[in-house]
């Protein structure tokens, strides 16, 4: 575990040093671009009013999460019980997976009001087509000779999802959810650009941006990318409890 | 036992088209067969004879387009819902996330036997075929004949009443293989079950069976039974008796009459 990651964070390092070094050695203004320790510094000189509006706009990222995800998956569940059906939605859904739906955040502020409501709503756009088609996929991907054990075993409808289609699926539904917790850190941010209240992150960055604090709103993006981080990292882990036995978890 | 004399399994005419217009391929073509209960009947062929396909009718995965198979005395459909078939296939097929205990325990979680029986008859499997160390292991973690020896001792957890083997070791490096066949002879002393055993190995055939059916391919028939009467228990000794090549002979002679492969 520690030597996979040692290399990761020799680069990560090396990078930060780097940055330092070149704001230092051509004197960049820190309008520009604020040196790592001066970004540090200033989280730490503000550090609760940014772990609130960092925690405010987790809460709208993980709500979406946890809809768009939980919605998708559901979604998939349905539309694998008729693989026909599935073959004419899953063109769409992949397509509609290519429309910029943070496009639609000032709407849904239309739609959802200002608060949170409208975040959680592009948030859950955005999550639930990956979900859905990659959970779908899943479903639908296991073996014809998996299928003709269950078969020989005159195995149930109910037997043949628990026992097989759904144990199969949990990679599939697992990249979703990682490649969704990214896309909740996105959505639920940059929808605040487009209005919300004065204690999130997006509304904050871009309030501090506009009058030249980019010292302040480089601070929050360290908090945004902290919590991406770890949102993105506590799914990983649950995935390995889960799926002791897949590919991703073994060593050695 | 006494009562039932007839054949465990019963093939008559038994055809099988695929496709259609120029597509259309004749896979069997009139196989009859009679298996009595506690046989072991190998089919060999040539690749593309449609001997799995045969396997596939008798297992019920496939339905026959002409003639009629009884199972039992009932249609393969009734035999499937009965659970009287154990299946192997080339390939483990093992669930990946289960271990192998789990693996082994799988038929019997689907057939609702109740949860306690389900470890000790796993544990007593796994012993058979001399796997318990690993029960706690995933499937990954094991060479491909241990994976092999894993499927076929899912396929016996339930006691089966037949075991319907489809070039299960086909997959297999030939020194592999033939310490297998040792295994399953030893594993199928202690069942009762009938086996229709799917290969391409001559010698493999030769040294299961009681029965080999040796088909010609396209349209797939069965052209000639040799009858094996080599000593049981059969041993890696048996491998060397002068009688073992007689019937290797007798089976690839049988293979070369047909014209199909004739000369080859």
């Amino acid at each position: 575990m520690m030597r996979q990651y040692l290399p990761a964070a020799i680069v990560f390092t090396a990078a930060i040093a780097a940055w330092e070094g070149f704001v230092a050695v051509f004197h960049i203004p820190f309008y520009l671009l604020p040196s790592p320790r001066v970004i540090v510094q200033m989280f730490l000189s503000n550090t609760p009013v940014l772990v609130e509006i960092g925690l405010y706009t987790f809460r709208e990222a993980l709500a979406g999460f946890a809809l768009g995800c939980g919605a998708g998956v559901l979604a998939a569940m349905l539309a694998s019980r008729s693989p026909g059906a599935a073959a004419v939605i899953l063109p769409y859904a992949v397509a509609s997976s290519s429309v910029p739906i943070i496009a639609l955040a000032p709407l849904a502020i239309v739609w959802f009001g200002i608060a949170q409501g409208s975040k959680i709503a592009v948030v859950t756009m955005m999550t639930f087509f990956p979900t859905f088609i990659s959970t779908l996929r899943g479903l639908l991907s296991v073996s014809p000779q998996s299928l003709e054990l269950m078969r020989s075993y005159a195995a149930g409808e109910w037997q043949l999802f628990t026992r097989l289609r759904l144990p199969a699926s949990l990679p599939y539904m697992f990249n979703a959810f990682k490649v969704s917790t990214n896309l909740a850190m996105i959505g639920a941010v940059v929808s605040e650009y487009f209005g919300g209240p004065q204690k999130s992150l997006g509304v904050y960055i871009i309030s501090n941006n506009a009058i030249f604090k980019t010292r302040e709103a480089w601070s929050a993006i360290l908090v945004a990318c902290a919590l991406g981080l770890g949102f993105y990292f506590t799914v990983v882990i649950v995935e390995r409890l889960v799926m002791p036995w897949h590919v991703s978890t073994r060593e050695g | 036992m006494a009562v039932n004399r007839g054949p465990i399994i019963s093939a008559q005419g038994v055809g099988k088209v695929f496709g259609a217009g120029s597509q259309r391929t004749q896979a069997l073509d009139e196989v009859s067969l009679d298996i009595q209960s506690g046989e072991f009947i190998s089919i060999i062929g040539p690749s593309g004879c449609g001997k799995s396909t045969l396997l596939r009718i008798v297992g019920d995965l496939v339905e026959p387009s002409t003639g009629t198979v009884t199972v039992k005395g009932k249609t393969p459909h009734k035999a499937r819902l009965d659970r009287d078939y154990g299946i192997v296939f080339q390939t483990p097929v093992l669930y990946e996330w289960r271990t192998v205990r789990r693996n082994v325990e799988l038929p019997l979680d689907v057939m609702g036997v109740p949860r306690a029986e389900w470890g000790p008859r796993a544990e007593t499997m796994l012993q058979m075929v001399g796997l318990k160390t690993f029960a706690e292991h995933y499937p990954w973690q094991l060479s491909g004949g241990m994976q092999q020896r894993v499927a076929i001792a899912r396929a016996l957890v339930f006691n089966p009443s037949i075991l319907l083997m489809d070039e299960p070791f086909g997959a297999l490096d030939e020194m592999t293989r033939e310490r297998l066949n040792t295994e399953l002879m030893n594993i199928w002393i202690h069942t009762s079950a009938t086996v229709l055993f799917v290969t391409h190995s001559i010698p493999e055939a030769v040294f299961l069976s009681s029965r080999v059916m040796v088909m010609s391919p396209r349209p797939g028939r069965i052209d000639r039974v040799v009858t094996i009467d080599l000593p049981r228990p059969r041993t890696a000794q048996t491998r060397a008796t002068p009688r073992f090549f007689e019937l290797i002979t007798q089976v690839r002679e049988g293979l070369r009459e047909d014209p199909a492969v004739g000369g080859a």
